[in-house]
């Protein structure tokens, strides 16, 4: 019953974030016409309406569009006349990969991280952390991937400057994408950590011998990580679908470049297409979150609103 | 008897901003085998963190210093390691704590939770832990405890969750049983359940228990003896019925006259104005802007621990041979 329940809900979002997404896209001055540098002449111009159905009243282009993405066709890119999906499914690859390691990094360094902080509160190893913290959200990634490059790559040799390929191409646009969300997860544990720990079931814990690695490992970590699962949905849900700078700085083919690039073109069908890619991919994890919580934290029950 | 627990001229500290606050300033009692001591004081006596000092709570703590000693079977708890530290807790030393509501951790099942201690301290098999966790929550008055064992701690009621908190406690019979208010937060008629059950416990297995609390109801109906604490030291300490019936001490008499009655129908008397800031500790009797037989003396020197008789002891100028035997007299009349 959730799940049917839940499974309705996801559908009609997704319907508002493309009818949004439709509407404001065709609210953008200009066409995808119109941005080509060489004007293209007037019957020409007309033939591509046609056949991209530009020339049909938009409540209809509206409808033929849902009729399409309702057989799963996102249509092709205006710009490139290549098929949207195709461009999703050979882009994808390169920014999930980057995505998943950067995530599981960002997570066990950002645990770790925020962990220690919390257990020396106040301490050196607290600063420490808070400061490389600090310096890992202020540092924006277009600043750092160029770091890299420069220094691991070109002066040290470390590791290939940019492209793809090997695994070792993976590591320093991963390195780039890992900085700030493991600063964000690190003051995110901290500040729950902290709390945590100040909670009487700690003392309880204490009182029954346990060690202090026991207390923290066995019922601080859990109960602190609770909040920090909220974050980390939204964040797995952006760090696959690839992510502009840093693919355009390492040359990465991933689909990052095309949730910009389709926007400056006006090329329709791909905003539309990476739009609802992204959305798709964020509902599902929201909703694999919710189920999570589930595990983690007892006192959350999955129900109908009847029960 | 020999005593179990010796606290002697306990000190604690804790530093905060611009200097430090001495919440215990020389406390010093015992507790023998098998007897419940009350320790009874009002809110910031310092009761609670004598408590936590005797399980070594507050030493290897940053910004807490501890001065005296606290022999628990001849051995000095503020001496020992954290290893040390670790193996009382629990296994001779059990904590029942004051919030049922907030000392279970809410994502772990009551039996691992009463089983973590057992596991920690015995040698035995995964199948014996798990028996004796439900034994224990069979003996702390938990009916169907199979299916309680594997419940979470949202699923039971306050009573029904100190309950758990006891059993935690007594997984490993321990020798003395610490209960930092273990009723106040409860309805009234459960608190009278936990109170006979902690007794039961007490008589089955011989623990010794050091009972605090502030209500002294519950320390008639439970204890054999009893230390009053005010502002970190022990002012009174004797047997409840040397307590309850010739009481030395005015702060005693205050405590007395402010418990309600049902045979007398007037106002409670409540003890005027607060106690110290222990920031800037009084020199002498910590009671005295409180007291209505302040002396000189009284501002002066603290008032020197007096035998009345055997156990009970008590901390006031008012038994000094100089001092006027009269208002001792007076002050029992009051109560």
């Amino acid at each position: 019953m959730y799940f049917t329940r839940r499974v309705f809900s996801m559908l009609v979002t997704l319907w508002i974030i493309v009818t949004l997404t439709f509407l404001i896209m065709h609210s953008i001055p200009g066409d995808p016409f119109s941005t080509d540098a060489k004007a293209l002449p007037e019957d020409v111009l007309e033939n591509m309406r046609e056949k991209y159905n530009l020339d049909k009243p938009l409540p209809l282009q509206y409808v033929l569009y849902i009729k399409n993405l309702l057989l799963l066709d996102f249509g092709p890119s205006i710009q490139s006349n290549r098929d949207v999906n195709t461009m999703i499914a050979t882009g994808f690859g390169a920014s999930a990969i980057l995505g998943l390691q950067s995530l599981v990094l960002s997570i066990i360094l950002g645990i770790g991280l925020g962990g220690l902080a919390a257990l020396y509160h106040h301490r050196f190893l607290d600063f420490l952390s808070m400061l490389i913290a600090i310096i890992g959200i202020s540092v924006p990634s277009f600043i750092l991937a160029p770091l890299l490059i420069k220094y691991a790559a070109v002066e040290w040799g470390l590791l290939p400057v940019a492209s793809w390929g090997t695994w070792q191409h993976t590591i320093l646009p991963t390195i780039a994408l890992t900085v700030g969300p493991v600063a964000i997860i690190a003051r995110f544990v901290r500040a729950s950590m902290i709390e945590v720990l100040n909670q009487n079931y700690i003392r309880t814990a204490e009182a029954k011998g346990l060690s202090d690695f026991q207390v923290v490992l066995r019922h601080g970590l859990r109960n602190g990580l609770i909040p920090v699962i909220t974050f980390i949905g939204p964040l797995f849900a952006s760090l696959i679908t690839g992510t502009f700078v840093i693919e355009k700085i390492f040359a990465i083919p991933g689909i990052g470049k095309y949730f910009v690039d389709s926007i400056f073109n006006r090329d329709y069908p791909v905003i539309l297409g990476t739009t609802i890619f992204y959305s798709i991919i964020l509902i599902i994890t929201l909703f694999l979150i919710d189920l999570s919580y589930r595990f983690i934290d007892p006192r959350i029950k999955l129900s109908s609103r009847e029960d | 008897m020999s005593a179990l627990l010796e606290v002697n001229n306990l000190e604690v500290f804790f530093s905060v901003y611009g200097g430090s606050v001495q919440a215990v300033r020389g406390a010093a009692f015992h507790v023998n085998k098998g007897e419940t001591l009350a320790l009874v004081g009002e809110s910031g006596s310092g009761k609670s963190v004598t408590a936590q000092s005797i399980i070594g709570a507050m030493s290897h703590k940053r910004g807490t210093k501890l001065n005296g000693s606290i022999l628990f079977k001849g051995k000095d708890v503020l001496k020992m390691k954290k290893r040390q530290l670790y193996e009382i807790r629990g296994s001779e030393i059990g904590f029942v704590f004051q919030d049922p509501m907030t000392s279970l951790n809410p994502t772990m099942t009551i039996g691992k939770q009463i089983e973590e201690g057992v596991t920690l301290h015995q040698q035995l098999s995964k199948k014996e832990v798990k028996k004796t966790a439900i034994e224990l929550i069979r003996l702390v008055g938990i009916p169907d405890a199979e299916q309680r064992y594997h419940q979470y701690p949202h699923e039971f009621s306050g009573g029904m969750r100190q309950r758990v908190i006891i059993a935690i406690a007594l997984a490993c019979k321990p020798e003395l049983i610490i209960a930092d208010e273990p009723t106040t937060a409860l309805d009234v008629t459960i608190q009278a359940q936990i109170l006979d059950l902690l007794r039961d416990i007490q008589t089955k297995n011989s623990t010794a228990i050091l009972l605090i609390t502030h209500d002294l109801g519950v320390v008639a109906e439970s204890a054999q003896r009893v230390a009053v604490m005010y502002a970190g030291m022990i002012v009174e300490t004797g047997t409840v019925e040397e307590i309850f019936d010739s009481p030395k001490h005015p702060y005693t008499w205050g405590l007395l006259n402010s418990v309600p009655r049902l045979e007398r129908n007037e106002r409670l008397t409540p003890i005027e104005g607060s106690p110290p800031d222990l920031f800037e500790p009084p020199r002498g009797c910590p009671f005295v802007e409180r007291c209505k037989y302040a002396m000189e003396v009284c501002v002066q020197h603290l008032p020197p621990s007096t035998a009345i008789s055997g156990d009970h002891r008590v901390l006031c100028w008012l038994l000094d041979e100089r001092a006027n035997r009269d208002i001792g007299e007076r002050g029992e009349q009051i109560v």
